[in-house]
């Protein structure tokens, strides 16, 4: 992150959202909402002086709410840029117009309460969406406690806490008591797999990420035992499958494989229910904590973005590829390309590696002055179209756009945008749209053909 | 002697059940939850998880002479919590009938000639006459002194009558009896 | 007003004091309870295993039953037979073919799907209203810690409560008397009553869990709402206490009863002399 954003040719923005995005391949036009950071970015030098003196705490987003942090803040140390922002919804200075220490504080003046959003434009070739996932909400599970045990917790938690430079220093422990945790039961498949309460894939992540959790558990408390209750281990990977051995057989993590049934607690433990289906018999463990592997879904704002960029999306929400084998870092929309976890749950080496496709990709269609696209797309006849727009309707992709033709105004297509589907050709009353080579004539001749050739073979 | 899994139609007892109460096993994925949470599991041969097993690979035998499908206290926890929305308390249910109208040894006698005998109450009465439904069972498994401590207690409390209560028009309730398909007469005496 | 009533075999001995109670608390309330005439048993889960016709067959008879006497709202306050009665009514309803099979079956005059099932829990919570029942409240449980233990009624077929893990409508009617709905782990285990007689261990064994649980949550008694689970945890109590070396000396009383000490009615009308473990906590009421 550091270097991309010294880097000339990269414009990074942070804490900035798209509004909207108009055009298409080699022409997008994209408009950036910088949202009021509260701090003049070019003033500030990051010496931190008013998140120092800050008087109001607020459970930190990024540590999961198991440490805090003020209300002028950067998200966590290595954060890009090394610039606070304020968060108005707790400031003290938006929420009653007292205390205004950052400003008094802040040796570069670069604190300013009057900020407002700002809108940018930015014309860009193409687009590469890496948005990333979220982690499904595992309280529906009202059987495993539905969110009211403090010491039920998700694997991302854990990550935050296993962090030595994290909210707990790496010490691994009860939110409950703030006791170190001894026994530790990593509950799989949670939402995944389970089409009745979650969804019906699995995650791909979490088995691995368990795998690893055991192990690092392992190091940082000598004397902890980590149980892993799970369905089937789902290892597919370089050295994956060498990887979960190492955790059962040098970490000493137990494996048992039973989908828990409830969790509840008793005095300060936490009673987990479950069975092994191997041992044919039921099985219960007493725990201090409860990591449950929470499913990989996708951000809630999801469906939004792929509209805008005129995307298709899966049941799910998840961005879908232009084609699962030959194409699986192009979206459908010409220019849109897709990476991570936005497509559907990837762990950081696929990630990387289709970040690196997807860029390659991106490129390719700036290494041409010219573009080049499959020949079968929609043509509009203007001295045959009514203008009645109807065509305009149909178009899934947005590419038929209106244009003045000798004096009135017609339909024209896009070609970089059309995929061909003929949608538009089928919908024109006066025919005045055809894809190529598929005009109504060439389709009857082929037809004809047949029963033309049979009568030339009689004669 | 392993079993020889495809010497019939592997599908055939799946096939059977989904018939009989449009519950489809094929789709349960083993993920041991229905088990897992199984009031009754400590106590059962096979788990739940593996009756749904006998099913998918038709080992019919094995799973009507399990006493799992009798234990079965037909709690319904399995079924709210199977990620596959199986009714595995109706699969035992299925189970039970199948072995009612086989005339397959139950895996539990006691527990079938309970309900035997319950029903044969309900078919005499119209209503359950819990003394002598209790004794009768006593006697027919040879404990008659089973629970015979309580016996005063609730006595003492007025909660078991002397005589049973009865319905006055017992003419349809013989007929149901009578006319619903698939029942097997009960074969304990009256 | 005046509503059909569905007792059901329990309620005519071992749970005397459900009916007792249920019968108590509506007269409070203002509502008349009609007994279905001549009800048979709804054949429980016995029948069903038999034959899933009649299984279905002798609900239907009481559904015509009360047809037949024009009781549009029926209230069965055990939770098998409620499940046996909305299911049928659900079923045959919904598919006429079976409704003319189970009338040939029964040679009655059929049933035309005129009754409104209703519950306890559903019938306060919801046709009786949280408010009126705060409203006749004379003698609030202001102290009383209460376990309200439903069972495995969330989870049978045709109940429809707030949640089937962890349901609070019986908490909400409870907090209405002004006693303390306790949250506890066991709320809705199964007691196994089912097989108190053929398999009086097992009974034992989760009748334990669920009292050792109710007692961690600092309960006075436990709050229930079905014959059998009351039995089974009530006169099973001190077996499991002989069992198990352990001392529970938890009142099970129903919701009803609860409601009747908190409305003010005599004690002698909710048949509390009718519990084995003694429900002295109710005293100071
Ligand atoms: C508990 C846990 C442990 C894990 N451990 C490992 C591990 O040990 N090894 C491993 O390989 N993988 C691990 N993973 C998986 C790893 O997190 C993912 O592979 C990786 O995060 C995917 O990267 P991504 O860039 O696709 O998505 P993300 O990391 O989610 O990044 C997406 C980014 O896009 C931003 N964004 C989203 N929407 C918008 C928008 N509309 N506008 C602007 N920005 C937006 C988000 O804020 C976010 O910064 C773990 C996952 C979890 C949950
Ligand atoms: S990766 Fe493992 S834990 Fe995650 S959903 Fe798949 S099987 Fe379950
Ligand atoms: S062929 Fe399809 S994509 Fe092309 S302009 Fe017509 S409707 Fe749009
Ligand atoms: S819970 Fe459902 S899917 Fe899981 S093992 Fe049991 S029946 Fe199969
Ligand atoms: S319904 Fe039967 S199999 Fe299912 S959990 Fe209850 S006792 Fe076990």
């Amino acid at each position: 992150m550091t270097e991309s954003s010294q880097d000339e040719n990269i414009e990074v923005f942070t804490y900035s959202e798209i509004e909207n995005i108009e055009g298409f391949i080699g022409n997008f036009d994209v408009t950036i909402r910088k949202k009021a950071r509260s701090v003049d970015m070019a003033k500030c030098t990051g010496c931190g002086e008013c998140v120092q003196k800050c008087p109001t705490k607020v459970p930190s987003e990024f540590d999961m709410g198991l440490g805090k942090r003020k209300a002028i803040y950067t998200p966590f140390a290595q954060a890009v840029p090394n610039v606070p922002v304020i968060d108005r919804d707790h400031c003290l200075k938006f929420l009653k117009d007292k205390c205004g220490v950052c400003q008094k504080v802040c040796p570069a003046d670069a604190v300013d309460y009057t900020q407002k959003d700002e809108m940018v434009q930015r014309k860009v070739g193409a687009i590469i969406v890496a948005t990333g996932f979220s982690l499904f909400d595992w309280t529906v599970y009202e059987e495993y406690g539905g969110g009211r045990y403090k010491d039920v917790i998700t694997g991302l938690h854990l990550e935050r806490m296993l962090d030595t430079s994290g909210p707990t220093e790496g010490k691994v422990i009860r939110p409950s008591d703030g006791r170190e945790a001894k026994q530790i039961v990593f509950v799989q498949c949670v939402g995944s797999r389970d089409e009745a309460k979650g969804v019906p894939y699995c995650s791909r992540i979490c088995c691995m990420y368990t795998a690893k959790q055991t192990i690092l558990l392992k190091d940082h408390i000598p004397d902890s035992q980590s149980y892993v209750f799970y369905i089937d281990i789902r290892a597919a990977g370089k050295n994956y499958e060498e990887f979960v051995k190492k955790a059962q057989r040098e970490s000493g993590t137990v494996y048992i494989r039973g989908r828990v049934s409830k969790i509840y607690d008793r005095g300060d433990k936490l009673i987990v229910q479950g069975a092994d289906t191997l041992a044919g018999e039921r099985v219960e463990i007493e725990a201090d904590l409860v990591v449950l592997a929470t499913a990989v879904v996708p951000n809630p704002d999801a469906v939004k973005l792929a509209q805008m960029l005129n995307m298709p999306y899966d049941q799910y929400g998840f961005y879908t590829e232009a084609h699962p084998k030959l194409q699986p870092v192009e979206s459908v929309t010409a220019g849109v390309f897709l990476t991570g976890s936005c497509q559907f749950p990837k762990d950081i080496p696929d990630s990387v590696a289709m970040t690196g496709a997807a860029s390659v990709r991106a490129c390719a269609v700036f290494s041409q002055d010219e573009l080049t696209i499959e020949p079968k797309i929609a043509w509009v006849d203007p001295e045959v179209c009514s203008g009645c727009f109807n065509c305009m309707e149909a178009c899934p992709f947005d590419a038929i756009i209106s244009e003045e033709y000798q004096g009135r105004y017609v339909a024209r297509v896009r070609e970089s945008v059309c995929h061909g589907c003929g949608n538009c050709a089928a919908t024109c009353r006066t025919k005045a749209v055809n894809v190529k080579g598929f005009t109504d004539e060439e389709i009857y001749a082929q037809i004809e053909a047949p029963f033309f050739e049979e009568e030339v073979e009689v004669a | 002697m392993p079993e020889i899994l495809n010497r019939g139609d592997i599908h055939a007892f799946k096939n059977e059940v989904l018939a009989l109460i449009g519950q489809d096993a094929s789709r349960c994925i083993q993920c041991g939850k229905c088990s897992s949470g199984c009031p009754i599991a400590y106590e059962m041969e096979h788990l739940p998880s593996q009756i749904l097993r006998f099913i998918q690979l038709n080992m019919r035998d094995k799973a009507l002479a399990s006493n799992t499908i009798w234990l079965c206290a037909v709690c319904e926890t399995c079924t709210v919590r199977c990620p596959e929305s199986i009714d595995i308390a109706g699969i035992m249910d299925a189970l039970r009938k199948i072995c009612r109208r086989e005339g397959v040894m139950p895996g539990d006698k006691k527990i079938a000639k309970f309900n035997e005998i319950f029903l044969n109450s309900i078919r005499g009465n119209g209503r359950v006459y819990e003394l002598g439904l209790v004794m009768k069972y006593n006697m027919a498994t040879a404990q008659p002194f089973k629970d015979a401590l309580l016996g005063p207690v609730m006595f003492g409390k007025g909660k078991l009558k002397v005589a049973p209560d009865k319905v006055q028009d017992i003419a349809p309730v013989k007929a149901a009896f009578s006319k619903a398909k698939t029942f097997i007469a009960p074969k304990a005496k009256e | 007003m005046e509503i059909g009533y569905f007792p059901g075999c329990s309620l005519h001995s071992t749970a005397q004091e459900f009916d007792l109670s249920v019968k108590t608390v509506c007269d409070i309330l203002g509502v008349r309870l009609m007994e279905i005439p001549d009800w048979n048993c709804c054949g429980a889960s016995a029948a069903h295993e038999t034959s899933e016709e009649l299984g279905l067959a002798l609900p239907y008879l009481d559904l015509v039953k009360a047809e037949t006497a024009n009781l549009e709202t029926v209230l069965s306050p055990c939770p098998a037979c409620f499940s046996h009665l909305a299911e049928t009514h659900e079923k045959v309803v919904g598919d006429q073919t079976l409704g003319e099979r189970l009338k040939s079956v029964t040679e009655s005059r059929g049933y035309e799907g005129g009754v409104n099932n209703r519950h306890v829990l559903d019938y306060f919570m919801d046709d009786v209203g949280l408010g009126t029942i705060k409203e006749k409240v004379k003698t609030p449980l202001e102290g009383l810690k209460v376990a309200c233990y439903y069972g495995c009624l969330t989870r049978l077929p045709g109940v429809n409560l707030d949640s089937v893990e962890h349901p609070e409508m019986m908490d909400k009617i409870v907090a209405a008397l002004g006693a303390e709905a306790m949250d506890w782990t066991h709320k809705t285990e199964c007691c196994g009553a089912s097989l108190s007689i053929t398999r009086t261990e097992i009974a034992l064994r989760l009748g334990r869990e669920i009292l050792d649980a109710a007692q961690r949550a600092g309960a006075d008694c436990v709050a229930v709402v079905c014959p059998l689970c009351q039995s089974n945890l009530d006169v099973r109590q001190a077996g499991i206490n002989g069992k198990y070396k352990t001392a529970f000396s938890l009142p099970i009383v129903y919701l009803t009863q609860l409601m009747g000490v908190a409305f003010g009615a005599p004690k002698s009308q909710l048949g509390f002399d009718k519990h084995v473990v003694a429900p002295d906590v109710l005293k100071k009421y």
